[in-house]
């Protein structure tokens, strides 16, 4: 019994470290630049997850270490040095690579379901709920009328 | 019966949905450059292994191809004998923006297997390439004389591809338009 007590703790112990581990390794582990400015360091944190590396198609150019995913850091770093907004630097990369290169793709006609269905699923499954409910607290009602003596 | 009907129902959507999810999920040939129909970015480069600059806008009013390669991306040696051979048939000139490559080794691969380049832009910080949504060498573009971007092929070029995909869209021959 302690003997397993003990190894549960220690499996405990290894997960929380595996679990910070994770958290905290990304941050900074590609790109060490800084910007002068922590504001902008902060925005280019934040862009920099937003863009999809077009090498390595399932990360953002800032976990990428690939020679393309840099050159688009440095890019961001640019632009945002010369003074340009977020959205004018998303449009910057979408106006030469794509809708893809966006890890938040933009409203239009073309991905409208992929914003709309979450919504719609919520709803239909509220609907679906509320219906379930009701007729529960209906057919306990039913039951209820059936066996009058009981209550009484 | 009718209690089935519904999950069914959904299923099937589901696996509809998910069947064109995987049928168009987006492999690196799909990727469709913003830029076709486009006016093509204008560039401005050292021309490699020479003292001077190449811009492409010295070739407005004609049709070409901008080939995007590397010695470091091993598919460019397999397409070089099909850019070789387009060079040869003499349908259009075929510039070369030479991505982040060092020089020396460029130079000797064009030594080694031939040039079918009229000139060769050599973008060595790669900023040109971003300019041009380039993600992956070998990649080619068909720019016709307007200087609008016509075709993005990425990958390698070969007869099949250039059959298929840029042959149609170039201007028919003299020959052709006189039988």
């Amino acid at each position: 019994m302690c003997a397993s007590a003990a190894r549960l703790r220690q499996l405990l112990r290894l997960l929380t470290l595996a679990t910070l581990l994770t958290v905290t390794a990304p941050a900074h582990a590609i790109d060490p630049t800084e910007l002068s400015d922590p504001q902008l360091q902060q925005r280019y944190r934040a862009l920099s997850q937003e863009l999809r590396c077009m090498q390595c198609q399932n990360q953002s150019i800032a976990d990428s270490p690939v020679g393309l995913a840099g050159d688009l850091r440095r890019e961001v770093r640019e632009l945002l040095e010369a003074g340009r907004t977020d959205a004018e630097i998303r449009e910057h990369m979408r106006a030469r690579y794509g809708d893809f290169i966006l890890f938040r793709p933009r409203f239009t006609l073309q991905s409208a379901w992929l914003w709309l269905t979450p919504v719609l699923l919520l709803l239909i499954g509220l609907y679906v709920a509320v219906r379930v409910i009701r007729q529960k607290a209906a057919s306990v009602e039913e039951e209820e009328a059936d066996s009058p003596g009981r209550s009484s | 019966m009718n209690r089935y009907l519904l999950p069914a129902a959904i299923f099937a959507g589901l696996v509809a949905v998910l069947f064109i999810g995987i049928q168009r999920s987006p492999t690196k040939d799909v990727i469709s450059s913003p830029l076709i129909d486009k006016p093509a970015p204008v560039f401005e480069l050292p021309v490699l292994g020479a003292e001077e600059n190449f811009s492409n806008a010295s070739l407005a009013g004609s049709w070409y191809l901008l080939n995007v390669w590397g010695t470091w991306c091993p598919e460019c040696r397999n397409e070089h004998d099909m850019l070789l051979e387009i060079a040869r048939s003499d349908r259009l000139p075929i510039v070369g923006l030479n991505w982040k490559d060092d020089d020396m080794a460029a130079l000797a691969w064009l030594i080694e297997l031939g040039d079918p380049y009229i000139v060769n832009a050599a973008d060595r910080e790669g900023r040109v390439a971003i300019d041009w949504g380039v993600y992956g060498a070998p990649e080619t573009f068909l720019i016709d004389d307007q200087g609008i971007v016509r075709y993005k092929h990425v990958g390698a070029l070969n007869p099949a591809v250039w059959q298929r995909e840029f042959l149609p869209r170039l201007p028919p021959l003299q020959s052709e338009l006189q039988p």
